[in-house]
């Protein structure tokens, strides 16, 4: 055998550090523990046909030749290449000094005009992105999760550092938590002064996130706007059930983005985002369309996403926005954190795994940007689209490798 | 020839037409058009009408199948029982309609591993099962690997691998040498021989028609050469093909994902035969080149290859990595980009009983969410409970996402409760509630009359809740 590769190649699919392997090495005498995460409303229905679809070209069967052919006959593939009439909306996300606002960068989502890593197409406009949750106080986490975070738990601020200089973030979720009523009931001041540390401690551009009261939101929501005006955080979310008015002339007026939340349902994210085009622009709205764990009605959210994708490009301005995915959902199914038989076990291996397998299938439904949980699961997705956007290209000779391969 | 009328587009009057409109019931339906609509739905095949078999209908019989002819050929592989069904795709997208034969999975072997070895990994293909929402997740055939590159290696292998499971196989092997050996050892078992390439096509050709076996076309990487493949191994007179574009990680991934894409277009939207064969991906090239990366790792992005394979139209997939944490993901998101998107997400409301309760067993309660349902009622059936269930009407969403949408309430709560008609089946007045519902606790206490109690947050622990802290 040959000496390994001073590149080492082979392994830059998957950079899962080593102290990470180490750490999830101690999978053993980890207890089940309670878990809990945020709660969208996962309301789900499907409805069947799409309107609009290409009809196979006619093309003739392939005669069978008299007598066996003694030489390779030649059929050359021709590119199936479609054209579309719409192009998905651009987003920017945060702000930079020269921009108004105080990041050290700005991000751009959207602008897709083929569906997602059509490249053989059309090159990718902008790489999805992948935001980390980062929450106020301390909330029930997995113990896969859990072993990553544990000493910044309660630190939101120290927390985001975390998420953005060792797990690789290009933004950061703040999930306001103890604004709930029902919690904390934390002040908006008390809110924004939390998003003030976390604009201290890290420079990416940021996501704004509620607790799911639409009162309490909309008010802490407007304070930090507001105070932070221009930086241009997305603003997750604005429900059906809030006042859109109210908050969409809040968010615009101190020029942030607005993420426009609605079950599984292609009519109701049309209807919200027509009702925010009265006060926002078309390129101030990202859409999630709503995430459910692998197992747990991925199939919907998946159909959903590629089927607005495309209703999108074919020219349905309504739905060409870019997409969010609450891919930490993926946590609530219970295969993600429960310890199980032996023979499913290490869970510290399948619960990251579980997240990263709910990533990458809606990654090729056409997600922009990625709200996500644990390192290894961010890391494998980060280089995924890291791959699917570069200029890399296959290696045939080395392709029949496998045949013979003693693993 | 008409042009080919898309699923979508298919009505069931152009089928009817050509059916013999005897209204024979023969076929179990009332009568042809009723048949006419169900072989339209894909929910009952034209071979169920029997008077068609006649002389006098060859020519409908013919044009029906041309008609309802798939985009992407179907393929069998092995025989009897165990026989798997590969490709049959009516087309590209979920939503256009449901998704025929699901991405089969083939676990290695090589004719070098150990005899213990090759047994040990055909028990776990075989014996790997996860019960998931009324389905069995499963594993679906051998591949039996030619590293030795020796004829009767693999010819022993082969045999003893036959001889060892009924699975269908994948020969796989490079030199047609070899490969004859193996066919030789098991000459009836249709495997899927892998593969002709432009260097060996002839060949291999030759002993996919010996055999009557399928046979993979294989061009690495180079859509020109794998479709002029097809068309030669086609008029050589092999109508059973697997293309095999080439599986590739990290760099190659791109050409990857747009190979498989383009060919499944091409055959789905463009009408290409050449592309219209189902598709063969290799996670396990993971494998073959891993370097030093520790086991984890390689499996780790073995799962993730073949989860973004599955998604992106691979009907055959050979993977070497047996353990369950990489495997459940893949078989369960195969099982959920497989199903068909038109079932329904919630199921009926009302009581449900589980077991023989009697009156003093407990009353608990869920949502109508279809999967929130059947993981409720494969714990309380796993565990044997004597139980009633309340489903509780909540539009199809689960418990916490139904509270935080206000579609869980403690008026439905407390309505389901008097519609069930459980007051006259139990004596006690004690209501279990989901942990994820504790937030209107006090409101079901209050519209109900029942005392409440705060359940487990995941209906896993129910047994061990039950056993704790039940009283009637």
């Amino acid at each position: 055998m040959s000496k390994p590769d001073k590149k080492d190649t082979d392994d830059s699919g998957l950079k899962l550090s080593k102290d990470l392997l180490e750490a999830l090495a101690k999978f053993q005498e980890i207890e089940l523990e309670d878990f809990q995460l945020e709660a969208p409303e996962l309301e789900i229905i499907f409805e069947q046909g799409f309107a609009g679809q290409m009809m196979p070209k006619l093309k003739l069967p392939t005669a069978i030749a008299v007598g066996k052919p003694t030489a390779m006959l030649q059929a050359p593939f021709t590119l199936p290449i479609e054209t579309y009439s719409g192009k998905i909306a651009q987003v920017k996300l945060g702000a930079t000094r020269s921009e108004g606002g105080t990041r050290g960068r700005s991000l751009v989502v959207g602008g897709e005009v083929s569906p997602a890593f059509y490249t053989f197409e059309r090159p990718t406009t902008h790489p999805p992105v992948v935001t980390l949750d980062v929450f106020d106080m301390e909330v029930p986490l997995s113990k896969a999760v859990k072993m990553h975070v544990k000493d910044v738990v309660g630190d939101p601020a120290a927390w985001a550092k975390l998420a953005v200089e060792k797990f690789g973030a290009d933004m950061v979720t703040v999930h306001l938590i103890s604004i709930d009523p029902l919690l904390k009931d934390a002040t908006p001041k008390a809110a924004a002064n939390t998003v003030e540390n976390i604009l201290q401690a890290v420079d990416v551009p940021l996501v704004i996130g509620g607790c799911g009261d639409a009162a309490k939101d909309t008010a802490v929501f407007a304070e930090i706007c507001e105070r932070f005006k221009g930086e241009r955080f997305l603003i997750s979310s604005v429900t059906r059930d809030m006042d859109v008015e109210k908050c969409g002339k809040f968010i615009k007026k101190n020029g942030h983005a607005v993420l426009s939340f609605t079950p599984m349902d292609m009519n109701l994210a049309r209807e919200l985002n027509r009702r925010l085009y009265d006060y926002v622009d078309k390129d101030d709205i990202i859409m999630d369309l709503t995430t459910a764990a692998l197992g747990y009605g991925l199939d919907y959210a998946f159909t959903n996403m590629e089927r607005a994708r495309i209703a999108g490009l074919m020219g349905d301005g309504e739905l060409a926005h870019p997409m969010s995915s609450g891919t930490t959902n993926a946590w609530a199914a219970r295969e993600a954190w429960l310890k199980m038989d032996a023979q499913w076990e290490p869970r510290e291996l399948r619960g990251p795994l579980w997240e990263v397998t709910t990533a990458l299938t809606l990654l090729l439904a056409g997600v922009d940007l990625f709200m996500m949980m644990h390192p290894a699961a961010v890391k494998t997705l980060k280089e995924t689209v890291k791959h699917l956007t570069g200029t890399g290209k296959a290696d045939p000779a080395k392709f029949y490798d496998w045949v013979a391969a003693k693993p | 020839m008409s042009k080919k009328a898309s699923v979508k587009e298919l009505s069931p009057i152009a089928i009817y037409k050509l059916l013999p409109k005897t209204n024979c019931k023969e076929c179990g339906e009332e009568n042809c058009m009723a048949l006419a609509t169900k072989i339209v739905n894909r929910e009952i095949t034209i071979d169920s009408c029997k008077p068609l078999f006649k002389k006098e209908h060859e020519k409908a019989f013919n044009q029906l199948k041309e008609i309802l002819k798939p985009p992407v050929k179907e393929v069998i592989v092995g025989v009897g029982d165990k026989a798997r069904k590969l490709g049959g795709k009516l087309v590209m997208y979920r939503h256009e309609f449901t998704y025929t034969n699901s991405t089969a999975i083939a676990i290695d072997v090589t004719d070098e591993m150990p005899d213990e070895l090759v047994t040990e990994r055909i028990r776990k293909t075989e014996s790997y099962t996860f019960e998931y929402i009324g389905n069995t997740l499963k594993l679906d055939m051998i591949a039996v690997r030619s590293t030795s590159n020796d004829p009767e290696k693999f010819k022993a292998t082969v045999k003893k691998v036959s001889e060892a499971t009924k699975l269908p196989l994948v020969l796989i092997a490079l030199n047609t040498n070899v490969m004859e050996a193996g066919l030789m050892a098991a000459p009836k078992a249709r495997p899927l021989i892998y593969a002709a390439t432009k260097e060996n096509w002839k060949d291999m050709a030759e002993l996919a028609l010996m055999y009557n076996s399928p046979l993979v076309a294989s061009a690495p990487n180079d859509l020109d050469t794998l479709t002029s493949l097809a068309k030669t191994l086609l008029a050589y007179g092999v109508q059973d093909l697997v293309l095999d574009p080439g599986t590739f990680i990290n760099e190659g991934l791109t050409d990857t994902i747009n190979n498989f894409t383009m060919l499944r277009r091409a055959a789905t939207k463009f009408g290409d035969e050449l592309a219209g064969f189902p598709l063969m991906a290799v996670p396990m090239v993971a494998w073959a080149n891993k370097g030093d990366s520790a086991k984890e790792i390689v499996e780790w992005r073995e799962a993730t290859t073949a989860a973004m394979l599955t998604v992106r139209y691979a009907d055959i997939m050979v993977m070497h990595g047996t353990d369950g944490w990489a495997l459940l993901p893949i078989t369960v998101l195969r099982q959920n980009i497989y199903t068909d998107p038109r079932k329904p997400v919630a199921v009926a409301p009302g009581l449900k009983v589980f077991g023989t309760p009697d009156e003093n067993s407990p009353v608990m309660f869920t949502s109508n969410f279809a999967l929130t349902f059947y993981t409720v009622a494969s714990d309380l059936e796993s565990s044997k409970t004597n139980a009633y269930l309340i489903v509780v009407e909540t539009e199809g969403s689960a418990i916490d996402s139904g509270v935080a949408g206000r579609k869980l309430t403690a008026e439905r709560v407390a309505e389901a409760l008097k519609a069930s008609g459980i007051e006259g089946k139990v004596k006690h007045r004690k209501l279990i509630i989901p942990g994820k519902a504790t937030r209107i606790s006090g409101e079901i206490e209050e519209l109900s009359g029942w005392k409440v109690q705060v359940g487990p947050r995941d209906s896993s622990e129910i047994p061990k809740y039950l056993t704790e802290k039940w009283q009637p």
